[in-house]
C-alpha cells in the first residue's frame, strides 16, 4: 500500500547566536491510511519539530535544510506559502497540546466549526450546520444542539479537546498530526480521548502521527512507533515489536526505565544511553550526617481531622460564599523511617495536604502532631522547620532564577540559624560535590542547568539543614523518564542511608508502588483508603482505589527489563474488578 | 455579570463623590469661600447673610452634602476672576471643546486603528518601518510643539489656515457650533490635527502591539493549521481578539483627548474649557477650577463605565456563564 | 572578572552590541546627560549672572557677530542677551532633574504598592487596585495639573517659585505610579505561585523578606522598560506644564519654559530662540523613547 505520508531524511536547522542547532537530523518515517504512528522521545528529541515541519508551521528562524516530505505521492516540503496553506485543513491537520489555548475564546463552537467546514467543503450553510452537529455527536459531546452555541470556556478540559478533534476532522483531512493531545488532560479523561482518536482513525482511514513522551500511550494506542533521541531516529517499526523486543540500545534503556505497575522493583533501571550523569555519593553524605534514631513502630506524624477550605466564589454576604473543601477531615499516621505515599488525581487535595504539613497553609480545623508535640499555626515554628524540608515538582520554578546556586542551597540553613560563615560555605560545597554537580557549580545560575540537574540542586538545598522528614511533592512528574529514574534512585538512597521519614505525593501509581511502604488514596479531599502498598495494589478495597488502578496504562507488551539486579517479580495482579 | 455591572456603577458613584470631596476641599479651604462665592463687590450685610446661609460653622459633612447638592443643580458659585456664575461660563465654553474633541477623537481612533492593524499585519514591509519610525517621533513630540510647528508652516509661512480662535460660529439654541461656517471649519483643522496626532500615534502603537501579541497565540496557529486563509485569520479572528483590550484603552484615550485639549486650546487660543482651566489655575480662580474638575470627572466616569459595559458585551468570558 | 564577562556575554548585552539604533540612542542620551550635569563647567556663559549679561547682545542670530558689541554666540542669544547654548544646557538640567526625580518617585511608590498588592492579595490588593483604577480614570497630565494647582493655591506667593520644582516632581511622580504598580502586581502574582517562593515560605521567611529578596529581582525586567518610556513621558509632561506656565518658574527655566518664551518671538523672525530648545527637547525625548522601545523588544522572552 502506498504510504499516505512519507518523510525521507528530513533535516531541520535553527540558526542561533551560538551556532546552528540541528533539531531534526535525517529523520525518516511513513504513515499508511488508518494507521496510528507514534513518535516518541524525551524532551529535545525533535518530535514536535517534525510535526511542525510537515504542517509548514515551523517557528522562525527554523527551516528545512534537507530531505523530502511526500503527501499522497506529491512533494510538499519545497512548496511556497500559498501552496502549503492550500493543503492545510483539506489534506493535513494538527491537534495541539493545550485545548485551553487552541480555541478562540470569542467565537462559539458553531461559528468555528461552520467557518472551517465552509472554507474547505462546497456546502450550504444549512448543511454545514448539520455537519457540525453530527461531528459534535460523533466526538461524544452530550446535548450537542445546545453545546454548539457555547463558548470554549464553558467546556471542561476533556470536552474541549473533543471539540478540537471535531474541528480537525470537519475539513476531512487525510493525515492528522496529534502533538501531545492528552498530556494536559486529567488521567481519567486521557484514555477516553485516545480511544476516540483510535476509533476515528480506523473509521475514516486517516493516518495519524501521535507525538508523545509517554510510553503507556504508545503501548495502548499506536500501531507503529518511531523512537527519537536528540533529533535522530533510533528505531522504527511495529509497536509490538519495538516495545516487546527492542533492538537499539537507547530504546532498550528507555523502556527499562519506565516504572512498571505489576512488579515491585527495588531500584529503578536507569537510561544509560548517551553518557551517564555523575553519580550520587551517598556513602560520604551518610558519614557526616546526624542520623536520628528510628523506631518503626512509633509514629513521627499524627494527623487528625485536618481540614482546609478555599473560597471559591466570593460574595459580600457570608452565607452566599461558596467554599471548596480542598482537604476534608483527613487523618493518618506517618511512622518513623517509613515512606508514606498519597495518590490521587489532580485537584484531589494531595498537594494541599503536603502544604498543610509543611506549614504553608493554616488548617481550618484538625490537629497536627510532630514527635508528639502539636504544631500550631502562628506559633514559633523554627524548631519544627529545622526538621522538615520539601522537594518540589517543577525544577524550572523551584529555584529562584536570580539567585546563585550556592545562595539557594545556603538559604534554609542560614535563615534557620543552623550554620553561618565558613561552616555554611563548606557545607554547600560539600553537598554540591555529593549530589554530583561539583562545588564550582555554586557560582552559576539555575538557567545554566538541565531539569534533572536542577532537581539535584533542589535536593542539595533540602539536605543542607539535615532534616528528619522530607516531603516530596510530585518530584519527578515534570521530568523525562530517564531523569526520573535517577532522581527516584537518589531519593531511595537518601531515605535508606539517612534514616529519613518521607511523605511522597504523586498521581503516578507505578512510581508510588516502587517508592512507598504505605499508601493513602485521596479523592476530592477525603482519604478513602490507607493500606500497605502491596496490599493496595493487589487487593484494593475502596471502589475509587480500584478505579484508579484500572486507569494505569497496560504495559504488558513492554519488554521486561533485565531483573537480575532487581528483586524478583511478584505474582501478576488480578484483573481489575 | 449583573454583579459586575453593579459593582462598576457603585465604583463610579464613589469616584464622583471623592472628586466632589477634593473639589469641595479646594473650595472651602483654599482662599476665602466668601470671596469665591460673592466675588469682590459685596457689602458687610451680604457677608453676614451668606455666612449664615452657607452655614460655615456647621460640620464638614453637612457643608459637603450641601456642596454636592448645589453641584448637582449646576450651581458652582461665582467666578472669582470674571465675576459671573460659573455654570454660565462652562455652558458657554463647552461646545468649543466638545467639537474639537469629537473631530480629533475620530481622527485619532479611526486612523490609529487602521494604521495599527496595517503595521501589525505587514510588519516586515518598508512602509511599516517608515510608519513606526515616524510614530516614534510623534510620541516624542509634545503636543504644544506640534501645534507651534503647524502654526508656523500653515499660518505664518503659507497663510492657508488661521492660527488662533474658532472663526465664525453659528448659535443653535445655546450651542455655538463651528461646523456650519467655512471659517469655523478652517479654524478647526490645525487644532484637530495637533490634538489628534499624538493620540493617534499612541493608539496606533497600542493596536499594533496588541495585534502582534494576538497573532502569537495558539488559537491563531490552530486556525492556520485548519487551513483558514491569512485574510480570514487577520481580519476575522485576530482583529476581533485585538479589539477587546483596545476598547478599554481607547476609552481612556478619549479622556486623554479631553485633557490634552487644554494644551491645544492654549496654543491656538481656542475658547474652550481647557483654556478656561489654565487661566483659572494661573489666577487661582477656585470656583472655576472646582467646577471644571467636577464636570470632566462626570465625563470621564461616564466614558469608563460605557467602556466597561462594552467590554462585557464583546467578551463572552465576562458574562459569567457557568462552565461544565 | 567572570561576573563582568557574564554580563557582557548575556543576551541583552549581545543584542545591544548588534543594534545600531540602541547604541546611537544611548550615545545621544549620554551626551545630553553629560551636558546637563556638567553645565556649570562647560557653558560658555552663566545665563543667570546679571553681571555678565549685556542687553545689547539681545537677538543676536546664531553664528553671526552682534551688530553692537561684536560678540559671537554659536546658537544666538535671546531677548535679554543670554547665550542660547548656556540657557539650553541649564534648561536641560532642570528638565532632566525633574524627569528623573519624578520617575523615581513614581517607581518607588508603584513598585512598593504593586508588590504588596500582589503578594498579600485579599483586601489590601482590592484597595490598592481600586485606588489605582480611580486614579486611572483621569489622564495623568490632568492629575499633575491638579496637584500643581492645589499646591500653588496653598503656598504663599513669596514661596511659589522656590517650591515649584518640587511640586512639579511630586505632581508628575504621583500621576505616574499606577502603571508601575499594575505591572509589578501582575508580575508578582505570577511569581507568587512559583515554587521557589513556597520554598522560602517553608523555612519561615517573612513576607517582607520574600517580597524584597525573592520576588523583586524577578519582576524588575518589565519595570525597566516602563521606567525608560516613563522618563520620556515625564520629560514631555514637565515641558508641557512649563510651557503652559504652570511648571518650572522663570528663575529656573526648563526647556519647556524656554520654548514658551521662544514662541513669542517665532513670528517676528528670531526663530532660533524657539528652535534650539525645541530640537534639544525632541532629541532627548526621542532617544529615550528609542531606548525604551528597543529594551521592550529585547527583554520580551517570546520574541527570541
Amino acid at each position: 500500500m502506498t504510504p499516505l505520508l512519507e518523510i525521507k531524511d528530513l533535516t531541520v536547522e535553527f540558526p542561533t547566536r551560538r551556532g546552528i542547532f540541528t533539531a531534526v537530523d535525517k529523520a525518516s518515517l511513513s504513515v499508511a491510511p488508518g494507521e496510528i504512528h507514534g513518535l516518541v522521545g524525551e524532551s529535545g528529541a525533535g518530535k514536535s519539530t517534525i510535526g511542525a515541519a510537515v504542517m509548514g508551521l515551523l517557528q522562525r528562524p527554523g527551516h528545512i535544510t534537507g530531505g523530502t516530505i511526500n503527501l499522497k505521492g506529491r512533494a510538499v516540503s519545497g512548496l511556497d506559502r500559498s501552496a502549503v496553506q492550500a493543503l492545510r485543513g483539506r489534506e493535513i491537520s494538527m491537534i495541539f497540546q493545550d485545548p485551553l489555548t487552541s480555541l478562540n475564546p470569542l467565537f462559539t463552537v458553531r461559528q468555528q466549526l461552520v467557518e472551517t467546514i465552509t472554507t474547505h467543503l462546497d456546502v450550504t450553510q444549512t448543511e454545514a450546520n448539520q455537519r457540525a452537529l453530527d461531528l459534535l455527536q460523533r466526538v461524544g459531546i452530550p446535548e450537542p444542539e445546545m453545546r454548539l452555541d457555547h463558548y470554549p470556556h464553558q467546556f471542561s478540559g476533556g470536552m474541549r479537546q473533543r471539540v478540537v478533534i471535531a474541528l480537525v476532522l470537519c475539513s476531512e483531512p487525510d493525515v492528522i498530526i496529534a502533538d501531545e493531545p492528552t498530556t494536559a488532560l486529567d488521567v481519567s479523561v486521557q484514555a477516553q480521548v485516545l480511544d476516540l482518536i483510535k476509533d476515528l482513525a480506523r473509521e475514516r482511514q486517516v493516518g495519524v502521527i501521535l507525538i508523545t513522551h509517554n510510553m503507556g500511550v504508545i503501548a495502548n494506542t499506536t500501531d507503529h512507533v518511531t523512537v527519537m533521541y536528540r533529533g535522530q531516529v533510533m528505531e522504527s517499526g511495529p509497536t509490538a515489536q519495538v516495545l516487546g523486543a527492542p533492538s537499539h540500545a537507547y530504546t532498550k534503556s528507555l523502556i527499562a526505565a519506565v516504572p512498571r505497575p505489576q512488579i515491585k522493583q527495588h531500584r529503578f533501571a536507569q537510561v544509560s544511553f548517551g553518557g551517564r550523569e555523575t553519580g550520587f555519593q551517598i556513602a560520604d553524605l551518610a558519614r557526616n550526617w546526624n542520623k536520628p534514631q528510628v523506631d518503626r513502630a512509633k509514629p513521627l506524624f499524627q494527623i487528625e481531622a485536618l481540614t482546609k477550605r478555599f473560597l471559591q466564589k466570593p460574595a459580600l454576604l457570608p452565607r452566599n460564599r461558596h467554599y471548596l473543601n480542598a482537604v476534608d477531615g483527613v487523618s493518618f499516621d506517618i511512622k518513623q523511617g517509613e515512606v508514606f505515599g498519597i495518590v490521587g488525581e489532580s485537584g484531589s487535595g494531595k498537594s494541599t495536604v503536603a502544604r498543610l504539613i509543611g506549614g504553608l497553609h493554616r488548617p481550618d480545623a484538625g490537629h497536627l502532631f510532630f514527635d508528639k508535640k502539636e504544631i500550631v499555626a502562628g506559633a514559633d515554628l523554627t524548631a519544627y522547620r529545622r526538621q522538615i524540608q520539601m522537594i518540589f515538582q517543577d525544577p524550572y520554578s523551584s529555584l529562584n532564577p536570580r539567585m546563585r546556586v550556592d545562595q539557594i542551597i545556603a538559604e534554609p540553613a542560614r535563615h534557620l540559624g543552623l550554620l553561618s560563615g565558613k561552616d555554611l560555605r563548606h557545607r554547600v560545597d560539600e553537598l554540591l560535590d555529593r549530589v554530583g554537580l561539583g562545588s564550582a557549580a555554586g557560582q552559576k545560575y539555575p538557567h545554566e542547568f538541565s531539569g534533572g540537574q536542577r532537581q539535584r540542586i533542589s535536593i542539595a538545598r533540602a539536605l543542607a539543614t539535615q532534616p528528619r522528614f522530607l516531603i516530596c511533592d510530585e518530584p519527578t512528574s515534570a521530568l523525562d523518564v530517564s531523569i526520573q529514574a535517577q532522581i527516584l534512585n537518589i531519593l531511595k538512597d537518601l531515605q535508606e542511608h539517612l534514616n529519613l521519614t518521607m511523605l511522597f505525593i504523586s498521581h503516578d501509581l507505578p512510581v508510588v508502588r516502587q517508592m512507598c511502604d504505605r499508601v493513602g488514596v485521596i479523592q476530592r479531599g477525603q482519604l478513602v483508603e490507607v493500606a500497605q502498598t502491596e496490599t493496595l495494589f493487589t487487593a484494593p478495597r475502596h471502589p475509587y482505589s480500584r478505579h484508579l488502578l484500572s486507569l494505569m496504562p497496560r504495559l504488558d507488551e513492554l519488554a521486561t527489563p533485565d531483573l537480575t539486579t532487581l528483586s524478583a517479580p511478584v505474582a501478576p495482579r488480578p484483573a481489575p474488578a | 455579570m449583573l454583579s459586575y455591572i453593579l459593582r462598576r456603577v457603585v465604583q463610579s458613584v464613589v469616584v464622583l463623590l471623592i472628586v466632589g470631596l477634593v473639589a469641595f476641599s479646594m473650595f472651602r479651604f483654599m482662599g476665602d469661600p466668601i470671596d469665591n462665592l460673592l466675588g469682590v463687590e459685596r457689602t458687610v450685610e451680604d457677608i453676614d447673610r451668606l455666612r449664615a446661609i452657607l452655614g460655615l460653622d456647621q460640620p464638614f459633612v453637612v457643608q459637603y452634602v450641601k456642596f454636592i447638592g448645589n453641584a448637582m443643580q449646576g450651581n458652582f458659585g461665582v467666578s472669582y476672576e470674571q465675576g459671573r456664575p460659573v455654570s454660565a461660563i462652562l455652558a458657554e465654553r463647552a461646545p468649543a471643546t466638545l467639537e474639537l474633541a469629537l473631530v480629533s477623537g475620530l481622527l485619532a481612533i479611526g486612523l490609529g486603528i487602521v494604521l495599527g492593524v496595517y503595521t501589525a499585519i505587514r510588519r516586515d514591509g518598508w512602509a511599516a518601518h517608515v510608519i513606526m519610525t515616524v510614530s516614534l517621533v510623534g510620541v516624542s513630540l509634545p503636543t504644544f510643539l506640534i501645534g507651534i510647528l503647524l502654526i508656523y508652516v500653515f499660518s505664518v509661512e503659507l497663510n492657508w489656515l488661521p492660527s488662533f480662535g474658532r472663526g465664525d460660529t453659528t448659535d443653535l439654541g445655546g450651542w455655538s457650533t463651528g461646523f456650519l461656517t467655512t471659517s469655523g471649519l478652517k479654524a478647526l483643522i490645525l487644532p484637530a490635527i495637533t490634538l489628534g496626532l499624538y493620540q493617534m500615534t499612541l493608539i496606533m502603537r497600542l493596536v499594533r502591539s496588541e495585534m502582534l501579541e494576538v497573532l502569537r497565540q495558539d488559537y491563531i496557529s490552530f486556525a492556520r493549521a485548519r487551513g483558514l486563509s491569512e485574510r480570514v485569520i487577520n481580519f476575522r479572528h485576530a482583529l476581533k481578539n485585538t479589539l477587546v483590550p483596545v476598547i478599554t484603552v481607547t476609552g481612556l484615550q478619549i479622556g486623554s483627548i479631553i485633557a490634552f485639549a487644554i494644551i491645544t486650546e492654549t496654543v491656538f487660543q481656542w475658547p474652550g474649557l481647557g483654556l478656561l482651566f489654565i487661566n483659572a489655575i494661573q489666577f487661582v480662580d477656585i470656583p472655576v477650577m472646582a467646577a471644571y474638575l467636577m464636570l470632566i470627572s462626570v465625563m470621564f466616569v461616564a466614558i469608563n463605565l460605557l467602556v466597561d459595559l462594552l467590554y462585557v458585551a464583546v467578551d463572552p468570558r465576562m458574562r459569567g456563564e457557568a462552565s461544565q | 572578572m567572570s561576573r563582568l564577562y557574564r554580563a557582557w556575554d548575556s543576551d541583552l548585552a549581545y543584542a545591544f552590541r548588534h543594534s545600531p539604533i540602541a547604541m546611537f540612542a544611548t550615545l545621544v542620551v549620554a551626551l545630553l546627560v553629560l551636558g546637563a550635569v556638567f553645565a556649570p563647567l562647560i557653558a560658555p556663559h552663566d545665563p543667570f549672572d546679571p553681571a555678565t549679561l549685556n542687553l545689547m547682545n539681545g537677538f543676536t542670530a546664531p553664528g553671526t557677530p552682534n551688530a553692537f558689541t561684536g560678540d559671537s554666540f554659536i546658537l544666538g542669544t535671546d531677548n535679554q542677551g543670554r547665550d542660547m547654548l548656556s540657557t539650553i544646557l541649564y534648561g536641560m538640567r532642570v528638565s532632566l532633574f525633574v524627569g528623573v526625580a519624578a520617575v523615581s518617585l513614581g517607581m518607588v511608590i508603584g513598585i512598593t504598592l504593586g508588590l504588596i498588592a500582589g503578594y498579600r492579595g485579599g483586601w489590601t490588593d482590592t484597595l490598592i487596585m481600586r485606588v489605582a483604577d480611580v486614579q486611572l480614570t483621569f489622564p495623568s497630565i490632568l492629575v499633575a495639573m491638579l496637584i500643581f494647582g492645589i499646591a500653588k493655591g496653598i503656598t504663599p506667593v513669596e514661596y511659589r517659585d522656590q517650591v515649584a520644582i518640587w511640586v512639579l516632581i511630586l505632581a508628575i511622580g504621583l500621576s505616574d505610579w499606577v502603571q508601575f504598580a499594575r505591572v509589578v502586581r501582575g508580575a508578582t502574582l505570577v511569581q507568587k505561585n512559583k515554587e521557589y517562593v513556597q520554598a522560602a515560605q517553608l523555612i519561615g521567611r517573612s513576607g517582607t523578606a520574600i517580597m524584597l529578596r525573592h520576588i523583586l529581582p524577578n519582576v524588575l525586567s518589565p519595570v525597566l522598560v516602563i521606567a525608560t518610556i516613563s522618563l520620556a513621558l515625564a520629560i514631555i509632561a514637565e515641558a508641557t506644564l512649563s510651557f503652559l506656565g504652570i511648571g518650572a518658574p522663570p528663575t529656573q527655566p526648563s526647556l519647556g519654559t524656554l520654548i514658551r518664551v521662544g514662541q513669542g518671538f517665532l513670528f517676528s523672525g528670531e526663530w532660533w530662540i524657539l528652535f534650539f530648545p525645541a530640537c534639544t527637547l525632541l532629541a532627548l525625548a526621542l532617544s529615550v523613547n528609542l531606548l525604551g522601545d528597543w529594551l521592550r523588544d529585547a527583554l520580551n522572552p517570546r520574541l527570541k
